[in-house]
C-alpha cells in the first residue's frame, strides 16, 4: 500500500514538476496542464493500441504536450490574452482533441496489452515482487527527468528562465525576448506533463479523457507542499521538494480516500480537500511573512 | 553615434486624455560622449529614454543607434547595444537568484542556448570584477541577490550592465532612491565606468550639481524640448546659480533650484 503512494507520488511528481516550472519559474500560471496531462495519456494509449511501440508512444506523448504548452503559449503572446484565459482556451480544445485521438471514445482500457510497466514487471520477474519493481522503475524515471531538469536550469537558457521569473525587464535587457522563452517554457513544463499522463495511463490500465480534472490543483498543491518541507535556492533541492511534495500529496489524498470515511469523507470530497490545502498553503505563507520582516 | 530625428510622440491620440510628448524632436549624441539631462517633471527626460531604449515607438521620425535605423526594432533587439540602469535599485537585477546567476545571465546579451558556462574560471572572473566594487560582495556569489542592500544592488546592477560593454548607456535617476553614502559610491563608479571604458552615457539627473559634475554635456529640457545645451568650455565655468538663470531667461518661468532637485 504505501509502495502504492509512492509509486502514484511520483507519477504525479513528474505533473508536478511541470507545474512548479511554470508557476514558480516562469511565474506563468498555466492551466493547459488540466488538458496536456490527459493528452498524453491518450497518446500513449493510442500508441499501444495501435502497436506504434512504446518508446515511440512516449516519444508522442511529450511532444504532443509541448505542442499544447506551445499552442498556450503563441496564443498569450500573439493575442496578449492573459495567461490563464490562453490556457483555459487549449485546455477547452484539447478536451475534444482527446476524444478525437481515442477515436471519439472517452476512454481506452489498456488490459492485458504489453506496457512499458508490464515490461519491467517481466524483466524483474522472480527477483522482485510486482510492487517493488513498479516503485524501482519509476524512481528511475523520475530521477532521471529530475537530473537532466536540474542540468538544464544550470544552463545559461535555465538561468535566464530564473532570472524572466522574478524579473522580466531585466531579461528584456539583456536582449532576449520573454515571447520566445515563455514558448520554449511552457511547452516544456506541459511535455513534461504529457509524460505523466502517459505514465499514468499506463499505471492504471486506461486512458479517459476526463483524467486531467483539477489536475492543475493537485500538482500546485504538491508544489507548495514541498515548498514547506524545504527551504532552499538551490534548484536540485526545488525540483527534490517538489517530488517529495507530490508524493506527500498522494498520502493526504490516501488518508482522505481510506480513513476519510470515519468523518464521513468519500472520493468526491477529494478535490475540495485537494482545495482546502492550497488555501492553507497560501493562509500559513501569508501569516509567515510579516515574521520573516520582509517582502 | 546615436540620433533621433523628428521624433513625435502623442500619448493616447483623440482621446481627451491626449497628451503630446514630443512634436519634432532632434538630438545627435556622439561616441563617448557623457550627456547630463535634467529637466522638470514631464519635461519628457524618461519618454526620451523610452524611445531610445524602444519601450515605446515614434509616432513619426526616425531613431538611429550606431549607424543603423532601429525606429521599428522591439525593445530586446535594441537591448544587445543598450545597457539601462532604472532608478528603483530592485529593477535591475532577479532577487530570487544567487549573484553569481545574476552576473552570469548579464555577462553576454542575446538568445541563451542550451550550454553550461558557470565554471570555477567565470566565478573567478565575477569575483575579480566584484572585489572592485569593494562592498564585500567577491565573499557572496552564492547569496541570493534579495539579500543586499539597495545601494549594493544599484552597484552591482551597474557592474553586470558593464560588462558586456553596451554601446550606449541609459542611467535614469540611478541614484536618486539611495541614501546619499550610496548614491556617492554608485556616482563614483559611474564616472569610473563610462571614463575607463568610453562609455557613450546619457543619464537623468534631478541633481543640478550632479549634472554639471558627471557630465561632459548638459542638455536642459523643458516641454518636450532641449531648451538648452552646453557642451565643451562653457561646461567648466557652469554653476547651478547660472543655469538657473540661463533657463528663466529662455523659457521665462521660475525654474528654482528647489524645484529641480525635489521633483520627480
Amino acid at each position: 500500500m504505501i509502495e502504492g503512494i509512492f509509486v502514484e507520488g511520483l507519477i504525479y511528481g513528474i505533473m508536478a514538476l511541470g507545474v512548479f516550472f511554470t508557476f514558480r519559474i516562469l511565474d506563468f500560471p498555466d492551466l493547459t496542464v488540466d488538458g496536456s496531462f490527459p493528452l498524453g495519456a491518450v497518446i500513449m494509449a493510442m500508441a499501444i493500441q495501435q502497436g506504434i511501440g512504446l518508446i515511440a508512444g512516449i516519444l508522442l506523448a511529450f511532444s504532443g504536450g509541448v505542442a499544447a504548452g506551445v499552442v498556450t503559449a503563441i496564443i498569450h503572446n500573439k493575442l496578449k490574452v492573459p495567461h490563464l484565459l490562453a490556457g483555459i482556451l487549449t485546455m477547452t480544445m484539447l478536451y475534444s482533441i482527446n476524444i478525437r485521438i481515442l477515436g471519439n471514445r472517452a476512454n481506452l482500457p489498456l488490459m492485458r496489452k504489453e506496457t512499458l510497466l508490464t515490461k519491467a514487471v517481466a524483466f524483474t520477474d522472480g527477483t522482485l515482487s510486482e510492487t517493488w519493481t513498479l516503485l524501482l522503475f519509476f524512481i528511475l524515471v523520475v530521477l532521471v527527468i529530475k537530473v537532466l531538469m536540474d542540468l538544464f536550469f544550470h544552463t545559461d537558457m535555465g538561468l535566464t528562465f530564473g532570472a524572466m521569473g522574478s524579473n522580466t525587464q531585466m531579461v528584456i535587457s539583456q536582449g532576449v525576448n520573454p515571447a520566445t522563452y515563455k514558448v520554449i517554457g511552457v511547452g516544456l513544463s506541459n511535455g513534461l506533463v504529457a509524460l505523466s499522463g502517459a505514465f499514468a495511463a499506463q499505471y492504471q490500465g486506461f486512458a479517459d479523457v476526463n483524467l486531467g480534472q483539477g489536475i492543475v490543483v493537485s500538482g500546485l498543491a504538491s508544489v507548495m507542499l514541498g515548498e514547506f518541507l524545504i527551504r532552499s535556492n538551490r534548484i536540485s533541492l526545488l525540483t527534490l521538494r517538489v517530488i517529495i511534495g507530490a508524493i506527500f500529496y498522494k498520502a493526504i489524498m490516501f488518508l482522505g480516500r481510506f480513513y476519510g470515511y470515519t468523518i464521513h469523507l468519500t472520493p468526491n470530497d477529494l478535490k475540495l480537500v485537494s482545495g482546502i490545502l492550497i488555501i492553507g498553503a497560501l493562509v500559513i505563507t501569508q501569516m509567515k511573512k510579516p515574521a520573516k520582516g520582509g517582502k | 553615434m546615436i540620433a533621433i530625428e523628428n521624433a513625435a510622440l502623442t500619448f493616447n491620440a483623440g482621446t481627451p486624455n491626449e497628451n503630446k510628448i514630443f512634436e519634432a524632436f532632434n538630438l545627435t549624441v556622439k561616441k563617448g560622449e557623457f550627456v547630463t539631462i535634467i529637466g522638470s517633471n514631464g519635461a519628457g527626460k524618461s519618454t526620451l529614454f523610452n524611445l531610445l531604449a524602444g519601450t515605446v515607438m515614434p509616432d513619426a521620425g526616425r531613431i538611429v543607434l550606431g549607424g543603423k535605423e532601429v525606429t521599428k526594432a522591439p525593445e530586446f533587439k535594441r537591448a544587445r547595444t543598450i545597457g539601462r540602469i532604472f532608478q528603483d535599485p530592485l529593477a535591475g537585477t532577479a532577487s530570487n537568484m544567487t549573484l553569481e546567476d545574476n552576473m552570469m545571465v548579464c555577462l553576454k546579451k542575446g538568445f541563451k542556448g542550451l550550454r553550461i558556462s558557470l565554471n570555477q574560471k567565470k566565478r573567478e572572473f565575477f569575483k575579480e570584477q566584484l572585489r572592485f566594487l569593494d562592498m564585500g560582495l567577491e565573499d557572496r556569489l552564492k547569496d541570493n541577490v534579495g539579500l543586499l542592500s539597495g545601494g549594493q544592488r544599484q552597484a552591482l546592477t551597474l557592474l553586470m550592465m558593464v560588462l558586456s560593454r553596451p554601446e550606449l548607456v541609459l542611467l535614469d535617476e540611478h541614484t536618486a532612491a539611495l541614501d546619499p553614502r550610496n548614491a556617492e559610491i554608485v556616482e563614483r563608479l559611474t564616472t569610473h565606468f563610462v571614463t575607463e571604458y568610453g562609455l557613450t552615457t546619457l543619464m537623468i539627473t534631478h541633481n543640478m550639481q550632479q549634472a554639471i559634475d558627471l557630465g561632459n554635456r548638459l542638455l536642459m529640457m523643458d516641454a518636450g524640448e532641449v531648451v538648452l545645451d552646453i557642451c565643451g568650455e562653457k561646461m567648466q565655468d557652469l554653476t547651478v546659480e547660472k543655469l538657473v538663470a540661463m533657463f528663466s531667461k529662455i523659457r521665462n518661468k521660475k525654474f528654482t533650484n528647489d524645484e529641480a532637485l525635489l521633483s520627480r
